[in-house]
């Protein structure tokens, strides 16, 4: 189920310290959940969360939804103690905030792979995320998204990044178009994930909605959420449309019958098709059957196939 | 480990729904005080998993003050560790020590 290229378009917030809602987490379909150690939990209550988090992840089912846990940063009290937890906890990525240069990758990276070695846990196991949220992290973005073979993707955090860009978030996004035009960027030039900050106004679907096609259409992968509400939302506009799901099916016919002819060109409808046009047909796809759009196991196989 | 010692009242949780509030006091021997909304069903399971955390940590006197509101059994087991070391004053929890 733990897979590098698994689908992560909803990363569902859950503050650390709230029992009832780590135990409904699973609930909600998210593709992965995010145990918040930081910003959601007082300082006079770091220890009961990490602990809270700890048994949580050590006992609970989380039915095959992917698990990270966003620790304190090392710059505070909480984070060596974080991360001695969670690498025994064995969340499937730890994820860091506030990550400025690639060096703050590597200095918990050391404390991380020291955990496992101490626990007997392989080396490489626990995988990590940086979240960006300052324009100098948004600068470094390249050299932070090839920090490390642990990392699975980048995240942006706007709130701290817009207030020390002395601005503001408004409802086009303007003022985040450079950062996540450049994080985007860094995240597939380095062959990870791209996924995109919180949008706080739980009441607003339309506004949620405008912001996850603005993402989408960028090239991200996904999004925090900090409501199981915002989930549906975001899953049905990451969904494939049927025709873009016909048409990706066709892409996958003509490279069948390619292969039967021996023919090293593909073409469909009199167009060659070249790998771009496979690879967005594959992801199509992907998503169609991660989605439920396609119970066809056939399909499914003949997506494996293809590859 | 060494056993740990109750030196102040410490208190860990809340009285949310799924949650459970522990407080632990300086006593002489153990004794448990259980406030449960599902007390007859899980009422003994509850004094089990405080009584098998309690020796774990090697606590051997203390009153804990139980008050449950269907808190799962892991839920429970890290409200109680926070409480003792809250009451015992340290701050580095001994990861090595818990399964």
């Amino acid at each position: 189920m733990m897979s590098e290229n698994r689908l992560r378009r909803t990363m569902l917030y859950v503050p650390g310290n709230n029992a009832g809602m780590i135990r409904d987490a699973a609930i909600y379909q998210s593709d992965s959940i995010m145990f918040d150690l930081e910003d959601s939990v007082s300082y006079r209550e770091k220890d009961a969360a990490r602990l809270l988090v700890y048994y949580s992840l050590r006992t609970l089912d989380f039915e095959g939804i992917e698990t990270v846990v966003r620790i304190n940063g090392l710059d505070t009290p909480y984070g060596r103690e974080d991360i001695k937890a969670m690498v025994k906890a064995r969340p499937f990525a730890i994820r860091l905030p506030k990550t400025e240069t690639a060096q703050d990758v590597l200095d918990v990276e050391t404390l991380i792979a020291a955990e496992e070695q101490k626990n007997g846990i392989p080396i490489g196991t626990t995988r990590m995320m940086a979240a960006i949220e300052s324009p100098l992290g948004v600068l470094n973005a390249y050299a932070i998204a090839t920090s490390s073979k642990r990392l699975i993707g980048i995240a942006i955090g706007a709130e701290d990044y817009v207030t020390s860009m002395k601005t503001s978030r408004s409802p086009d996004g303007v003022e985040l178009m450079f950062a996540r035009g450049m994080l985007v960027t860094a995240a597939r030039a380095a062959g990870i994930g791209a996924f995109d900050t919180v949008y706080s106004d739980l009441n607003n679907e339309e506004g949620l909605r405008k912001e996850v096609e603005l993402i989408k259409q960028l090239g991200f992968d996904g999004k925090s959420i900090i409501s199981p509400r915002q989930i549906a939302i975001v899953h049905d506009v990451f969904n494939p449309t049927p025709k873009q799901i016909a048409n990706a099916k066709m892409v996958l016919q003509a490279i069948e019958e390619a292969k039967a002819k021996g023919s090293g060109v593909i073409a469909l409808n009199g167009k060659m098709i070249d790998k771009p046009i496979v690879d967005r047909a594959m992801h199509t796809l992907d998503l169609a059957i991660a989605s439920g759009l396609i119970e066809d196991a056939r399909t499914a196989m003949e997506v494996s196939n293809a590859r | 480990m060494e056993g740990m010692k109750i030196l102040d009242t410490g208190i860990a949780g809340t009285l949310e729904s799924s949650d459970v509030m522990i407080t632990i006091k300086k006593h002489s021997g153990v004794e448990i005080e259980l406030n449960s909304i599902v007390e007859k069903q899980f009422g003994r399971q509850i004094r089990e998993v405080v009584r098998q955390v309690l020796e774990q940590l090697g606590v051997k006197d203390a009153l804990v003050v139980v008050q449950d509101k269907g808190a799962l059994e892991c839920v429970l087991r890290a409200r109680l560790i926070t409480a003792v070391y809250r009451s015992a004053g340290l701050a580095e929890v001994q990861w090595e020590v818990f399964a």
